[in-house]
């Protein structure tokens, strides 16, 4: 069985125990963090891993690496513990569950992955993607299974993440642009953790869109508008990749509002902690996260996560902002039409 | 040709009859799984006037006759057992009046479903019927014979409940009035004050007249319709929160289904939860009750609400649902057929236990919808197999196992819905005998020659 | 026994095929017309597999309902099922098996012999082809388009008028085009959908070879359903020419103002042709046309666009109409259905709509009432009188 790469005496040496005390759920100060901390590298229980809502954070916390959310991951597995009610689980451990069904376009050495999010076939078209839009994987084969994080299932994890591997290296495939950052994070950051091999070269696909819009640079047009980029939770995997978002927004002349849930207090869209904790805590994410938009004077909100956008993109509509795929509002800039409407 | 050709030519024109191979052997049979058998004539009437003359005729004739709609009660209810004519109503298929003060629509004996749901859309968009899921062709009055059920069933009954008047031709050719109408221009009652004589039609199947106008009740349309959708992987549960979410008086709907396939279904019970609204808040209100109603499975961890995507949503949305339809290409062979048994609620967990042990037994591929009917007296249950047409031995052992359903629910205290003539004959021989008695008479009383649907409730 | 045989058996039934979109009434123009189930597509689908397993022999009425269906493609739009897109492709699998055993309606036959022995299913002589055409230039290499016309353009009396308006409006906007006259050969689109695959291949083969002599590269047509033919099913015989409707070309020329319109007051409604829409999804196009002319009022009819409702022309019903006769005819339930829309005019893109709806609108007196008129004739019409003198 592939085990977590963890070391114990990061934690015991770390001052700021940022991965609870930053927690946006859990009011915990410096000492009782680091009790409870300990409790769960130590395996004993600890409420922490009941009241988690999985929302990935403390992995950007950590200032180490030393992967807490992970690690919590496997205490509430081994504990029995459901984050989510137990037919959830079942229910995205089989939807989600590799049958053979390898759906897969004319795939070329440099490919794009659609992850298991079929809003992809809508937002990948146009001269962004022309050269690459039919060299794709869609489906469970390919599905990076990430979202057993918020589900204690991290034995799903690492049972199904070779096999998936494997199938995406069969396919001739070298380098992976990765549409959706899960399945980035996870070929970055939760592959590595346990010790996968990663034979192929995982692109987010923001760094994708940077480099193609500069090709583009001169039909360019400067869109000149303010947005509140919806953070989602699986950017926590890999926070470096968030300095696209401003390179990105910088070619395209978009102002991304100085607001208070952006970056690393961003707010998750909920619909998991709905689930996982009813819905007055996802109905007060929610506010909270679309008046600060509002207050900020938000134009539009950029989506990065399709997951997101099927929480988000109405309720935002309501309140009169404009939701926007990442994808598309870099297509209105070179003049293209956005596919993906409310 | 024969005398009786050319006497339904004379009354409808010779467009719309046939005697024809083509014809008899399409209206011979239906999509379900009882055997076909052919009439001599189809005739496709356009007034009431035609229908009594064709009536007259039978009756001279000593021939059947058999009213159909569109032939999808999927157990061979208008398979004309003796021959003799069956009677397309579809070119029946006017909306007479509308009251919106009163909420009510008329229709002709052959106005489909789909056409009431689309004029109601355009010309009286907060007024609904009950929509069921069979396809849009089903006839409101085919529907109403069967007692069917639709997407107001939770909170109005079996869309029979929702008849506001009936014209009938009876069987012996006198037009009849039933209800309200019978004293008033009105058609708001079928019954109430007066005696109740629907019963002598509604779930007769065609053996006891041809319904030519229906009265239908209309409700609100609100201004919002959502879904939610609750799993829970314990069958001993489902029975409680259907009756904690009737309970809270404002499900319109709630359908609990049941599939091994495809696989995100596999190991759960999904409860479906309609809901309408004339506000963003009223519909919050009620998915909050819906919630709060079942807290203590979310809590114990053994339920809870799934969000639903967009593009999840639209198809549970639909009406009518295709995706029931759907079910009959899983095999790839274009044929399903379902035990519908109605019974109290708390028989779910026993009857999924049975469905699953048919399935089994029989190797075939299942699935299940229960709708929750008026608030929880009791549910449709269905035990569906789907077959490959092309596969003889595949259709024979879904008919076996249907079968063993039947008995099965009879057993368990069910009540066969739309039954076909041989759980007819199961119930009959289950039934009190002065019931019984009571029905041959009425059948005898009002079809002294034994013209309507025979082979249909043939109490003796 | 061809591919059809083996899936026939999957179709439930249900009706769906029947509707449109909105279940407002029924769509499916052979159900519409003879209301017997046996005349919808789940029932010729059912007598059929019946026909297949033997359990009913052959007979005139089976091919007639058989051939009564028009192919307009509604069933693929409405129908749940998965198979949805092969439905035409069965009936028209179907159909070439009773071809292959000669056993089809008598009007049917005839259309097969009529285009075999004079290149045309109106029994008109070959030599009289372009004979419209009236100082239309032959195509020549180098010419950017060939203008296909068509059996019906080339020989109906208002497909003539279609052809003229289409041909002057061309000059007009001085694009470089020609015509084969007496050497164009009949399309094939219905003998296809007829099931009479010898001959569809032999006439696709001939037409490919044509033009491929006389360098052809892009080729405007004047049916949607030689349109149909020549972008779909000539591939497989090695087509490698581009291939337009009329209506694309017209507005690409509106668009980058070739063509400039004057006031043309008029309400129109428009008929999708099925050819066009369900089959090729080519819908906003002849609108934008309509609707850039200055004065036109375009109004829809109820049922458009993927739900529009056939004119009964299609498989050759514009030649045989096996379903004509009385008021419920799809040509006169359409005719009827534009008038009460309030339009003057009901603009058309099809020959074939052309003629079953002339036809309909005497039938059912409205002749006076309603002008039936194709978009480049409206076009024509509405150009600006520079460009006309």
């Amino acid at each position: 069985m592939l085990g977590l790469k963890f070391d114990k005496t990061k934690c015991s040496d770390c001052k700021p125990v940022s991965c609870l005390v930053k927690c946006q759920y859990m009011d915990l100060d410096r000492d009782r963090a680091r009790i409870e901390w300990q409790k769960i590298v130590n395996g004993e229980d600890s409420f922490v891993l009941e009241a988690c809502t999985t929302c990935y954070a403390c992995e950007e916390y950590c200032p180490l690496g030393n992967h807490p959310f992970y690690l919590i991951v496997e205490r509430q597995e081994e504990k029995g513990i459901l984050p989510s009610p137990r037919p959830i689980i079942t229910m995205w451990i089989n939807q989600c569950e590799p049958v053979g069904r390898f759906m897969v376009g004319m795939v070329q050495e440099k490919a794009l992955s659609f992850c298991f999010l079929p809003a992809f076939n809508l937002l990948v078209g146009g001269k962004l993607f022309e050269d690459i839009a039919w060299s794709s994987i869609f489906g469970q084969e390919f599905f990076c299974n990430a979202v057993y994080l918020h589900y204690a299932r991290m034995s799903v994890i690492k049972e199904r993440l070779p096999r998936i591997i494997e199938n995406i290296e069969k396919q001739g495939i070298k380098e992976l642009v990765c549409l959706h950052d899960e399945c980035y994070g996870t070929f970055t950051s939760l592959a590595p953790a346990y010790g996968i091999e990663v034979p192929f070269k995982p692109v987010h696909y923001y760094e994708y869109l940077y480099d193609k819009l500069k090709e583009y640079k001169d039909v360019i047009k400067q869109l000149n508008v303010k947005v509140a980029y919806q953070r989602n939770c699986s950017v926590r995997l890999a926070p470096d990749t968030d300095h696209f978002v401003d390179d990105i927004f910088g070619l395209i002349g978009v102002d991304r509002v100085e607001r208070e849930y952006d970056r690393e207090n961003a707010l998750c869209c909920a619909e998991v902690i709905r689930m996982a904790k009813g819905y007055e805590l996802a109905d007060d994410l929610q506010k909270r996260n679309i008046d600060d938009m509002v207050k900020a004077g938000a134009d539009y909100c950029v989506f990065n996560c399709p997951a997101c956008w099927d929480s988000l993109a109405e309720k935002v509509a309501r309140r009169g902002i404009k939701p926007i795929h990442m994808i598309e509002i870099c297509k209105l800039a070179i003049g293209e039409k956005p596919a993906l409407e409310v | 040709m024969s005398d009786i050709y050319e006497a339904l030519v004379e009354i409808v024109g010779k467009d719309y009859v046939s005697n024809q191979k083509e014809e008899r052997y399409f209206y011979g049979r239906d999509p379900g799984l009882m055997k076909p058998h052919e009439p001599d004539y189809v005739v496709m009437p356009r007034t009431t006037e035609e229908i009594q003359e064709i009536v007259r005729l039978a009756n001279k004739e000593k021939t059947p006759v058999v009213p159909k709609g569109a032939g999808l009660s999927l157990t061979g209810l208008v398979i004309p057992q003796k021959g003799g004519i069956v009677l397309d109503m579809k070119r029946m298929e006017r909306i007479l009046e509308l009251n919106e003060k009163a909420r009510y629509v008329i229709v002709e004996g052959g106005t489909t479903h789909g056409v009431l749901k689309s004029y109601l859309q355009k010309h009286y968009p907060s007024l609904r019927h009950s929509m069921p899921d069979s396809p849009p062709i089903a006839t409101v009055v085919a529907n109403a014979v069967i007692h069917g059920q639709g997407r107001l069933t939770q909170q109005r009954g079996f869309n029979s409940d929702m008849v506001s008047g009936l014209e009938v031709v009876l069987p012996t050719g006198e037009i009849c009035r039933i209800g309200s109408c019978s004293v008033s221009p009105y058609w708001f009652s079928k019954g109430p004050p007066l005696p109740d004589l629907t019963g002598l039609f509604l779930g007769w199947f065609g053996t006891t007249g041809i319904i030519t106008k229906l009265g239908l009740k209309l409700y609100p349309c609100k201004k919002i319709r959502d879904v939610m959708l609750f799993l829970t992987d314990r069958a001993e549960l489902v029975p409680d929160i259907m009756l904690k979410l009737g309970h809270t008086e404002m499900m319109e709907d709630i359908v609990v289904s049941t599939q091994p396939i495809p696989l995100r279904f596999k190991g759960n019970f999904f409860i479906l939860v309609f809901m309408t609204g004339d506000s963003d808040e009223e519909i919050e209100f009620k998915r909050k009750m819906a919630w709060d109603t079942l807290w203590e499975y979310f809590d114990s961890r053994d339920g809870g609400f799934v969000s639903i995507t967009p593009d999840m949503k639209t198809p549970m949305m639909a009406m009518p649902s295709k995706d029931t339809t759907r079910f009959a290409d899983v095999r790839k062979g274009g044929g399903f057929e379902y035990s519908g048994p109605i019974a109290p609620v708390e028989k779910y967990p026993d009857f999924v236990k049975k469905l699953e042990e048919l399935a089994s037994n029989y190797n075939l591929s299942y699935a299940s919808a229960a709708r929750v009917i008026d608030g929880g007296h009791c549910m449709m249950f269905s035990f569906s197999y789907t077959f490959n047409r092309a596969d003889p031995d595949e259709m024979d052992r879904a008919k076996k196992a249907l079968d063993e359903a039947a008995e099965f629910s009879l057993d368990q205290g069910g009540v066969i819905w739309k039954p076909n003539i041989d759980e007819q004959k199961m119930m009959m021989a289950r039934m009190d005998p002065n019931t019984l008695r009571l029905m041959g008479k009425i059948k005898e009383l009002l079809d002294p020659n034994g013209i309507m649907n025979p082979g249909n409730w043939e109490a003796k | 026994m061809q591919e059809y045989a083996n899936q026939i058996h999957r179709c439930f039934r249900c009706g769906y095929c029947t509707f449109p979109t909105d279940y407002s009434y029924f769509n499916c123009p052979s159900y519409r017309r003879f209301r017997f189930e046996s005349y919808s597509t789940g029932g010729r689908l059912w007598l059929t597999y019946a026909w297949v397993k033997g359990e009913i022999e052959w007979s005139e009425h089976l091919a007639e309902i058989l051939y009564s269906c028009t192919t307009c493609k509604n069933c693929v739009e409405q129908c749940p099922m998965k198979f949805a897109s092969d439905i035409v492709e069965w009936i028209v699998g179907a159909r070439s098996d009773m071809v292959e055993k000669s056993k089809i309606p008598l009007e049917v036959g005839r259309f097969f012999e009529a285009v075999q022995v004079y290149g045309n299913p109106l029994k008109l002589p070959g030599s009289e082809r372009g004979a419209w055409a009236d100082g239309t230039k032959r195509y020549e290499s180098g010419d950017e388009y060939l203008f296909y016309v068509g059996c019906l353009g080339s020989y109906d009396e208002n497909g003539q008028r279609m052809a003229r308006s289409l041909a002057e409006l061309l000059k007009e906007a001085e694009i470089s085009f020609g015509i084969l006259g007496s050497e164009e050969k009949c399309c094939g689109n219905e003998v296809y959908m007829l099931g009479e695959m010898g001959l569809f291949q032999l006439l696709a083969e001939k037409n490919i070879q044509k033009f491929k002599e006389h360098g052809v590269r892009k080729i405007v047509t004047l049916s949607p359903h030689a349109y149909n033919a020549m972008k779909n099913n000539y591939l497989k015989f090695g087509a490698d020419f581009e291939v337009y409707h009329y209506t694309q070309l017209l507005y690409d020329l509106a668009k980058k103002n070739t063509i400039k319109f004057s006031q043309n007051q008029a309400k129109v409604t428009y008929q999708d042709p099925c050819f066009l829409g369900r089959y090729n999804k080519i819908y906003d196009e002849p609108r934008q046309i309509l609707q850039g002319i200055p004065g036109i009022e375009l109004v829809e009819m109820e049922r458009n666009r993927e739900d529009s409702f056939c004119c009964g022309g299609g498989s050759g019903n514009f030649v045989m109409d096996l379903l004509a006769g009385g008021e419920e005819s799809p040509g006169r339930v359409r005719v009827r259905e534009a008038y009460e829309t309030g339009a003057d005019t009901l603009a058309v893109a099809c020959p074939s709509c052309m003629i079953m709806f002339m036809d309909a609108a005497k039938e059912e007196g409205l002749e006076d009432r309603l002008s039936i008129k194709d978009v480049a004739q409206i076009v024509k019409e509405s150009l600006l009188l520079e460009q006309t003198t």
